[in-house]
Formats: structure tokens, C-alpha cells, sequence
């Protein structure tokens, strides 16, 4: 047995910060498994909400919503997002400084900037609200946190990758393709990970721009909770919480092997 | 006819026309000229190298002739034909960077097989082309390693076979060498003038180190400022520099920039401004009285003494100011009683101890002097 070693100051602190921050979500994933409607007191272990969760039609189909809205503005954004940073990176135009810097601004403007200014714009233009609408208004964040991530990629490449390849006879399409975006590949997929999170998470930029067909799982959430937590709700937190953290563990592991490749190579 | 004795490679040319030749070529990028008005000409079969600081336009040069740069005005002719307007992919040129620009995501047989796929080549052709290329290089235990678990001279030579298994008509080659440890760029320039043998192609290598130069090349250009300023065999450029800027430029040197007082048969006098006499053979065409000149001599060919020397030509007083061991060679400063101070090579004998402020003489013959122009 190893001598048990001294409780420390930074060490007690760190243990504190880490209660103060994930106890609320033990206690929530201690609850989905209580046997009781109602959280308040313990009745015994159960995996009944996690059936009744699986069984809820209204719950599955706002997360068909949800996944429908992240895979199709991440993907559209996967690729918009890299020929942006491609482009902001390799070629010089006039106001490129000023298009790169409007470029990353969703990252700093607020969500409900952003959700007021396209409800405003979309009622303007007489847009009716939709699936499509919210699919929209998604993109621009998730554009702007691919461009980002791959841009950062892109800095740690090597700037003459592109001219070799036009050397050895590739044309510039050719150049892109097959030596470009395989040495962007991690980056892209960090930075697609990312958004996809935080377009499955959003509420706010989704609740002012879905119409009535479209209801994407936080809004359903947000409309049970009002009315009182249920158990079944904390069942799906719970899953929500393990997606999530499963996707970001995933984008940081491909970002870390990225990275080691790239540091490998110098 | 075929003189040209390694003519795997070499396309038919004629004798007098230039694999690459330069015709009037300026770039600028804005306001800045990076090169001015610059001809060029380089002959099939040489390895021909553009030595000169950083920033004296010689990467601009190499860029244009790849077709990563298009010149501002001017003509960049390969093989005879104008390519100034032909992108980078469609000329008959691979290029070696310094930073090698090898993509990690392939094996280096993939690396050495990318130019000879995207050209649409027979598999068959291609697995004979890259074995080929990776003996050349002496690779071929390393075929299926990633660039990544290669070490920087190893990278280096899979960089030189992803070149030179295209075949091009030239090799260009940026510093090629000036990521390499002082012990391994010895190693790979005996490897790259070997390589340059067996290929018979011309190379065209772009180098800030003038030892370099001095050992691969055929031919060298010195360039400063954007412009050429000499051009020739390495012994044209250090043994008879014909400017200032290449004699300092190339090894070290003393310069002395005077006026001409005194025209002898063979020698000149030229007096520096600080009244400094120094004999100089005399110039073709002969100097006139009352020119401005500058007189170079190398270190290495200024002697040292604690006595008077009988000798005749040049001989000053002065006083050793800074001494520094270089093991094979000493290297001392020699401030003299007029003011300049003299950069002197001694090699290491064990006999006369020097030290600062010890009170030597300084002497050389004038045939051992070089006249330049002065700039």
C-alpha cells in the first residue's frame, strides 16, 4: 500500500472546483435512475425513464429534428467553412483583412444577436420559418467555428505543400484535393465536431427561428421543464450529456493527432 | 554530335541554346523591385548556382522559372520556349524547397509516386521510375515510412527523388541544403554533385552559402540588390571578383578604396583617403592617373611578421587589435598606424606568439592584390 499522501491546499481547491462544477450533474444522472416521479426523495434504482424515454414518439422525432439540422449545416459548412479559410489564407484580395475579421464575428456576437437578426431578417424577406430556416441560421455559426479551427490547421502546414504539388504537375484543383485537404482533414473534423455540438446544444438561435413543423430537441426540452422536471428528462440529459462529451473527447483526440503528426514532421 | 556524355535525361538541344535563359526579366511586388532587368542563361548540363544575401531577389529568381512567380516584364524561356504565361504544372521543371514540402499523409513511395500518377502513368512504368528514384537516393529500405519518422537529411533525399524521378529537363533546388546540420550538408553536397553527374540535367540551386557554391557549382552568379553582378566558374568569382560587392561577398577580403596616383608598367599606386600607399598590378585597360578604384586583397594572402621583412610590395606597420583561434587558422585584426584595419589569415604554426597589441608587420606582393571598379 502506498503511504497515503498529504491533503494540500491546491489540491482541496482543485477538488472543490471540480464538485462545484460537475456535482449538479451527478446528482442529475444519480436521479435518472430513481424510481420515483418525482425527484425529491430516493424510491430505489430503476431504468424505467430510460425505457419510457425510448418509447416517447414526440422526444424521438425532436431528435431526428436536431440531428437533420446538424448533419445538414455541418456538412454544408464543412466545406464552405475550409475553402473559406483556404481562401483568407492563400490568396490576397482587396479588404481581405476586413472580410476575415466579419468572417469570425458569430463567435463573438451574442446567440440572441444573432437569433433576433435573423428572425427580423427572415420576417423582412417574408421567409416562412422552417426546418430550412433553422438549418440557416445554424450555418452561420458553424461556418464561422470551421473556419476557425481549420485556419489554425492551416497556419501549422507547410505554405509551399500547395506549390509542390503544382510542381510535380498537379493542377490546382488537383492540388486541393489530394494534398490539401488530406493534410486539413483533422482540422476539418475537430472543427466539424465542434459545430455539430454546439448545433445539437442550441435553443436560443433554433426557438426564434423554428417555424411550426420544426421542433429541435431543446426546444422540446425547454417546453417539458417549464411545466416541472420529469424523470424522463433527466434520463435524457444524461444521454445528451455522454454524446456530447463523447463528440468533444473525439474532436480533441483528432486535433491531438493532428497536431502530433504536424509536430512529428518538423 | 552526342558529346554530351550522360544523355539519359537531357532533351535534344542544340549546343547554343540555353536550357533556361532570362531575357530582361523585372519583378516587383508593389513598390518593392525584387528583380531588375535581369538576363540569364543557363547551358544543359550545368549545375549552375545564384548565391547572394537574403532578400537579393535569388528565390524570386528560382520562383519564376517554376512558374510560382510570373515576371512583371520580360521573358522566362525553358528549353526555347517562352513560358512566362504557362502555369507552374506545365513546365518541364521539379523543384526541390527548403522545407522539403513533403506531404505527410503519404508513404514516400506515394510522396516519389505523385508527379509520375498525376502525369497518368503506367503502374507498371511507375513502380520501375520510383524504385529507380529511391536507389538513386539510397532510400529504398525506407519506402513505406511515412515523412514523419524520417529524419532531416533522410526527408531531404526523399525530396530530391520526388523531383528527379519526373525527369524534368531542370532540377531547381531553394537552399536545398540549409536545413541540414553542418556534418550532413558536407555528406549531401558530395551526394548532390554525384547526383548531378549520373542525371547529366542542369540544376539550378539557390544558395546564401557561398562554400556551397563554390564546391557543386559549374557556374555561379552573384547576385545583390535584384541584379546579377558576376557571373562565372567559382575561380572567375573568387579569384577574380569584379566588383566590390562580389570580392567581400566571397570569402572575406580587405578593400581599399583609393584613388590612382602612380602609373608604373606593371603596378599602380593607389592612395586611400587616409593616405594609405598600396601597390596593385596594373589594370586592363591601364588606369589614368586621378581614378577612383578599389584594391582588394584576400586575408590569406597578407603575411604576418615580428620583424621587418626584406620583401618588397606592400609592407605596413600596425598592432595586432582582435585575435581568434579557428583552429586550423588564426584570424586576426591588424589596426595599422594610418587607421585601417586589416582582416589577416595566418594558419596555425606553433611558432610566434600573438597577442593583442602585440606590434607586428603586414606585407604582401602586388600581384597578390586585386583591382576592382569602384561601385
Amino acid at each position: 500500500m502506498p503511504a497515503a499522501r498529504p491533503v494540500t491546499w491546491p489540491s482541496l481547491f482543485s477538488a472543490l472546483m471540480y464538485a462545484f462544477m460537475y456535482f449538479p450533474i451527478i446528482v442529475l444522472g444519480v436521479y435518472s435512475f430513481n424510481d420515483s416521479r418525482y425527484s425529491a426523495s430516493w424510491e430505489g434504482f430503476s431504468l424505467r425513464w430510460y425505457k419510457s424515454l425510448f418509447s416517447d414518439r414526440r422526444l424521438l422525432s425532436a431528435l431526428q429534428d436536431s440531428l437533420t439540422i446538424a448533419i445538414v449545416a455541418v456538412s454544408i459548412s464543412a466545406v464552405l467553412g475550409t475553402l473559406m479559410a483556404v481562401g483568407l489564407a492563400r490568396y490576397r484580395f482587396r479588404g481581405r483583412g476586413l472580410y476575415r475579421g466579419v468572417s469570425y464575428l458569430p463567435l463573438i456576437v451574442p446567440d440572441i444577436a444573432i437569433a433576433v437578426a435573423t428572425l427580423v431578417f427572415l420576417a423582412s424577406v417574408a421567409i416562412p420559418l422552417s426546418l430550412g430556416t433553422i438549418i440557416a441560421a445554424h450555418m452561420v455559426f458553424c461556418l464561422a467555428y470551421i473556419a476557425v479551427v481549420v485556419s489554425s490547421r492551416l497556419q501549422q502546414l507547410d505554405p509551399n505543400l500547395e506549390e509542390a504539388a503544382l510542381d510535380l504537375g498537379a493542377t490546382p484543383t488537383q492540388a486541393l484535393l489530394k494534398v490539401l485537404i488530406p493534410q486539413l482533414a483533422p482540422g476539418i473534423i475537430a472543427g466539424c465536431l465542434l459545430a455539430f455540438v454546439l448545433s445539437m446544444d442550441d435553443l436560443l438561435i433554433s426557438s426564434f427561428t423554428a417555424g411550426g413543423g420544426a421542433n429541435p430537441l431543446p426546444i422540446e426540452i425547454f417546453s417539458r421543464v417549464r411545466t416541472g422536471v420529469k424523470p424522463d428528462i433527466n434520463a435524457l440529459s444524461v444521454v445528451l450529456i455522454l454524446g456530447s462529451a463523447l463528440l468533444a473527447g473525439l474532436a480533441e483526440y483528432v486535433r491531438y493527432w493532428g497536431d502530433r503528426r504536424q509536430r512529428q514532421a518538423q | 554530335m552526342a558529346q554530351t556524355v550522360q544523355a539519359t535525361a537531357v532533351a535534344p538541344t542544340t549546343e547554343t541554346q540555353p536550357d533556361v535563359e532570362l531575357r530582361q526579366v523585372l519583378k516587383t511586388f508593389g513598390a518593392e523591385v525584387a528583380v531588375r532587368q535581369l538576363d540569364l542563361r543557363v547551358q544543359p548540363g550545368e549545375f549552375f548556382s545564384i548565391l547572394g544575401p537574403s532578400g537579393c531577389g535569388k528565390t524570386t529568381i528560382l520562383r519564376m522559372i517554376a512558374g510560382f512567380e510570373s515576371p512583371t516584364a520580360g521573358e522566362v524561356l525553358i528549353q526555347g520556349a517562352n513560358v512566362s504565361r504557362v502555369p507552374a504544372h506545365r513546365r518541364p521543371v521539379n523543384t526541390v524547397f527548403q522545407s522539403y514540402a513533403l506531404f505527410d499523409h503519404m508513404t514516400v513511395r506515394d510522396n516519389i509516386a505523385f508527379g509520375l500518377k498525376i502525369r497518368r502513368m503506367g503502374s507498371a512504368q511507375v513502380r520501375d521510375r520510383v524504385a529507380e528514384a529511391l536507389r538513386l537516393v539510397r532510400m529504398e529500405p525506407m519506402a513505406n515510412r511515412y515523412p514523419a519518422q524520417l529524419s532531416g537529411g533522410q526527408q531531404q533525399r526523399v525530396a530530391l527523388a520526388r523531383a528527379l524521378v519526373n525527369h524534368p529537363a531542370v532540377m531547381l533546388l531553394d537552399e536545398p541544403l540549409g536545413a541540414l546540420d553542418q556534418k550532413l550538408r558536407k555528406q549531401m553536397q558530395v551526394e548532390l554533385a554525384n547526383l548531378h553527374r549520373q542525371l547529366g540535367i542542369t540544376f539550378i540551386m539557390v544558395t546564401h552559402d557561398q562554400e556551397e557554391a563554390l564546391s557543386l557549382s559549374s557556374r555561379i552568379a552573384v547576385m545583390n540588390n535584384g541584379q546579377i553582378e558576376q557571373v562565372g566558374t567559382p575561380s572567375d568569382i573568387y579569384d577574380r571578383p569584379h566588383t566590390p560587392f562580389v570580392a567581400d561577398f566571397i570569402g572575406d577580403t580587405n578593400l581599399f578604396p583609393g584613388r590612382v596616383d602612380r602609373v608604373y608598367p606593371a603596378q599602380v599606386q593607389v592612395t586611400t583617403e587616409s593616405g594609405l600607399r598600396v601597390l596593385a598590378p596594373a589594370m586592363t585597360p591601364a588606369a589614368s592617373p586621378l581614378q577612383n578604384i578599389v584594391v582588394s586583397v584576400r586575408p590569406e594572402k597578407i603575411n604576418l611578421s615580428l620583424s621587418a621583412p626584406g620583401s618588397e610590395g606592400n609592407c605596413y606597420q600596425g598592432q595586432v587589435s582582435h585575435l581568434m583561434y579557428l583552429g586550423t587558422h588564426l584570424h586576426c585584426v591588424v589596426r595599422l598606424s594610418s587607421g585601417e584595419a586589416l582582416t589577416v589569415r595566418q594558419p596555425n604554426r606553433a611558432e610566434g606568439a600573438l597577442a593583442v597589441d602585440t606590434p607586428v608587420y603586414v606585407h604582401w606582393a602586388a600581384a597578390d592584390c586585386l583591382v576592382l571598379d569602384a561601385a
